[in-house]
């Protein structure tokens, strides 16, 4: 399966974070999977000339392909004429470079939440870049691409979506295509594949006690829930971060600060300080998204009178203060 | 007089093309175009303060972490919070991981699969260096990228993840680590100086970092089969030391407590840094012109028809000079006998600023190995910090590839100004108003190009490491 892989608006972290799949290194694992990179702008040999001519005859046609990844945001400025990114050496455009390759790709994925849904590029007011994502703006359908638009293979834009995207999802899913094919019920609503993108970030979270009982951190380095204060949004945000984890065991609740749910169209622009939760009458609005208002709350009230000493303690210190009592056998 | 446009250039962070005046040959002028352009000053203008911590990582994903760390620098800076010592430290561990993780990268999978081209294949040493260093199929890789992903398992432990971390804060690092995670942080440093000692140096860390002299750096690369020392044995057969110099001026924001900040003047002697001289020049960027202004004044406004502008990058200046920045400005400013003594023998060059990413691999990993001895399991990793409304700040850090400095303002509790001058700003600069070329730009001048001429320009451009996604932010 042959993979051509295109960088603009973003950071490139994506393909930075790709490289720290594991356990086997990246190339051995795709190679041995039957992947294999056509180009890679960070990875590839080719320059230049060279390169131009292989992406061009990528997009004729007389070089064929599987699968576009795209990572970064297209920018249609200013004032719609692609110039804030023109492909070096070609003079044209990266989003016409890109129209012009996904037409002849079996399956488009969009890696990272900017090519998904535009991202930061798109986040500043007004969106003078004109940016967006491969075939979402924001949240709406549409696009570069459209919303009509469907690649050979017969799926629309596949969205790989975080910032960035974890390894494992993008040699996941390259592998689930090579190996059996992926169809619109390997994916959710809004194009994420279902791989990583059917559990939430909440699941496997190490502070669920302290989440149960509403112990919550005051201040960052707190061992305790992140929700109630410091605006986490771990139980919005579709990702298996908790259960897959990142470099190794971490995960951003793991490392002590907030899930920003950078996974969704729209993070970028919270309309709240991203690290502080936004109450109305001391009662966080960001709920989780399938639970009624009102049982949480009673909820709440309810563990928050019978939080562990414990668990409260160890909620506002950032190393264990008490110990998990040791029960002595009985006699 | 032919020109030449070369692009897109492959193996640098983000996207490059460089138009080249050509006569017999040989480049007379050389113009560095950064064709992407970011907008994250602007992203940045009208949000929390707290929130650059969330939106400057995303600047870059390769120097994403020292865009944090700069972050929580300045808004440090701005409310005058001290860290703890635990947070100094964790923070010094995840900056080092990201900066060390960098050279390894750039030097395995960015700088050496050109030496594996076929214009290079009468040389003696083509057939053994094609085979450990070509792109994506190279023998090197596999164990390269293990190494890599095992250093960067820091973050799982010190800062949750990488790239894009909020554990950098003002205050220190949210992640309290406890003696069972600096028992594994010091196991991963081992296996990191294991990679580095069998494959890359084929020698220990220490052994090397004490190399004091051109001479010794040769006489200790002659004959031994490791990675590094290929590199040596093609790099003066083709004379690279001689390669790639360009105005021999050096800047260092100072790095982990470990090398000083200071200018590297041409005539030889180190300034102290002020950073009141930094100035930024827009002429010849896609930006409303002006007079150069500090970047604790600058502006990004966007003029995509201007006549005589080729980029979107700005041309920094200190004092007017012109400064290179990265791990030989580090080493040479602060007075590295190997690097002092390459510079003073070649000026800048190819082979040098290759040798200092060796030097700092080899001397920064044992300092990490007793930094995590120095954590306190118990004792604070953040104290809080409290914003002021209305304010200044500026943080300054070294990433892999040099200065990073951020500059902001805040005006009732919303950020007023943004201004970034990221490494590659300098090293790739434009012209400035006096039509002065930046580093790049010159140490392309007189190199060969044209069809047939070998990959020298490749070289040349690799050996900045350029990180063309910071430079537009």
């Amino acid at each position: 399966m042959k993979v051509l892989w295109l960088q603009s608006g973003g950071c490139g972290g994506c393909t930075q974070s790709l490289l720290c799949a594991e356990p086997r290194p990246l190339f051995d694992e795709l190679r041995d999977a039957g992947i294999e990179f056509v180009w890679h702008p960070a990875l590839s040999p080719e320059s230049g000339a060279e390169a131009l001519q292989l992406l061009g005859d990528c997009a004729d046609g007389t070089m064929p392909f599987d699968v576009l990844c795209v990572e970064g945001a297209m920018l249609h400025g200013p004032e719609g004429t692609g110039r804030f990114h023109l492909m070096a050496g070609s003079g044209r455009p990266l989003t016409e470079w890109v129209e012009r390759l996904a037409r002849r790709a079996r399956w488009v994925f969009a890696i990272g939440s900017c090519t998904a849904f535009g991202g930061f590029s798109a986040a500043t007011p007004g969106n003078p870049l004109e940016a967006c994502g491969l075939q979402y703006d924001g949240d709406e359908p549409g696009g570069l691409l459209g919303e009509a638009f469907v690649a050979a293979g017969g799926l629309p834009v596949v969205n790989i979506a975080g910032c960035p995207a974890h390894p494992g999802w993008v040699v996941d899913t390259l592998q689930k295509l090579a190996l059996d094919g992926l169809t619109e019920g390997d994916l959710d609503d809004c194009g994420r594949p279902l791989l990583y993108a059917e559990q939430l970030v909440h699941h496997g979270c190490s502070r669920n006690e302290y989440y149960e009982f509403k112990a919550s951190a005051r201040q960052h380095s707190d061992l305790g829930c992140l929700m109630e204060n410091l605006g986490c949004k771990g139980t919005q945000a579709h990702a298996d971060c908790n259960v897959r984890t990142w470099n190794g065991g971490g995960s951003c609740l793991r490392g002590g600060f907030a899930c920003i749910a950078c996974t969704e169209s729209g993070f970028e622009a919270p309309g709240h300080p991203f690290q502080e939760t936004p109450k109305i009458a001391g009662i966080p609005i960001g709920l989780p998204t399938d639970m009624p208002k009102a049982w949480f709350i009673a909820l709440s009230v309810l563990s928050k009178s019978a939080t562990p000493k414990r668990v409260r303690d160890n909620a506002v210190a950032d190393h264990p203060v008490v110990r998990p009592a040791v029960r002595k056998p009985s006699k | 007089m032919r020109r030449i446009v070369l692009g897109p250039f492959n193996r640098v962070e983000g996207d490059l093309e460089i138009t080249l005046d050509v006569d017999a040959g040989q480049v007379m002028a050389a113009r560095v175009n950064s064709p992407l352009f970011r907008g994250f000053e602007q992203i940045l203008a009208g949000r929390a303060a707290q929130d650059a911590l969330v939106v400057v990582p995303r600047i870059c994903g390769i120097c994403s972490v020292a865009q944090s760390a700069a972050a929580a620098a300045a808004l440090g800076d701005l409310c005058a919070v001290e860290m703890p010592e635990n947070g100094r430290l964790a923070r010094h561990l995840v900056q080092a991981a990201e900066n060390l993780a960098d050279h390894l990268t750039y030097f395995y999978l960015f700088f050496m699969p050109d030496f594996a081209r076929a214009d290079y294949v009468d040389r003696n040493w083509h057939a053994a260096v094609a085979a450990r260093f070509a792109a994506v199929t190279g023998s090197a890789a596999p164990a390269v990228l293990v190494a890599r992903a095992n250093l960067l398992k820091l973050f799982g432990f010190l800062a949750g993840k990488w790239p894009h971390t909020l554990a950098l804060q003002p205050g220190g690092s949210t992640r309290a680590i406890g003696s069972a995670e600096v028992v594994r942080i010091l196991a991963l440093l081992r296996g990191f100086r294991a990679f580095l000692e069998a494959e890359l140096l084929g020698d220990a860390l220490e052994s090397f970092a004490a190399l004091a002299s051109e001479a010794e750096l040769r006489a200790w690369g002659a004959g031994r089969g490791s990675d590094f020392p290929s590199f040596l044995q093609a790099a003066y057969d083709l004379s690279l030391e001689n390669v790639g110099r360009a105005a021999d001026g050096f800047l260092s924001y100072g790095a982990y407590a470990m090398f000083p900040s200071g200018v590297w003047r041409v005539d030889g002697a180190v300034d102290t840094l002020e950073t009141g001289k930094i100035s930024e020049d827009t002429r010849h960027a896609w930006l409303v012109d002006g007079p150069p202004r500090p970047p604790a004044d600058g502006e990004t406004y966007v003029d995509a028809d201007k006549a005589e502008a080729y980029t979107w990058c700005k041309a920094p200046r200190y004092g007017g000079q012109i400064l290179e920045t990265g791990a030989l400005a580090r080493l040479v400013v602060a007075g590295q006998p190997l690097a002092r003594d390459l510079v003073a023998r070649h000026g800048a060059s190819v082979t040098a600023r290759v040798v200092a990413r060796m030097i700092e691999l080899a001397s920064v990993v044992p300092v990490m190995e007793r930094w995590a001895r120095a954590i306190v399991p118990g004792e604070a990793f953040c104290h809080a910090a409290a914003l002021p409304d209305s304010g200044q700040g500026v943080g300054l850090v070294e990433a892999a590839r040099g200065s990073l400095g951020h500059w902001l303002s805040v005006d009732r509790g919303r950020i007023e100004r943004y201004q970034i001058v990221a490494p590659t700003t300098w090293n790739f600069s434009p012209r400035d108003a006096a039509g002065r070329p930046g580093p790049l730009e010159q140490a392309l001048v007189g190199l060969p190009a044209g069809a047939g001429a070998p990959p020298t320009i490749q070289h040349v451009v690799r050996s900045f490491d350029p990180c063309m996604v910071c430079t537009v932010h």
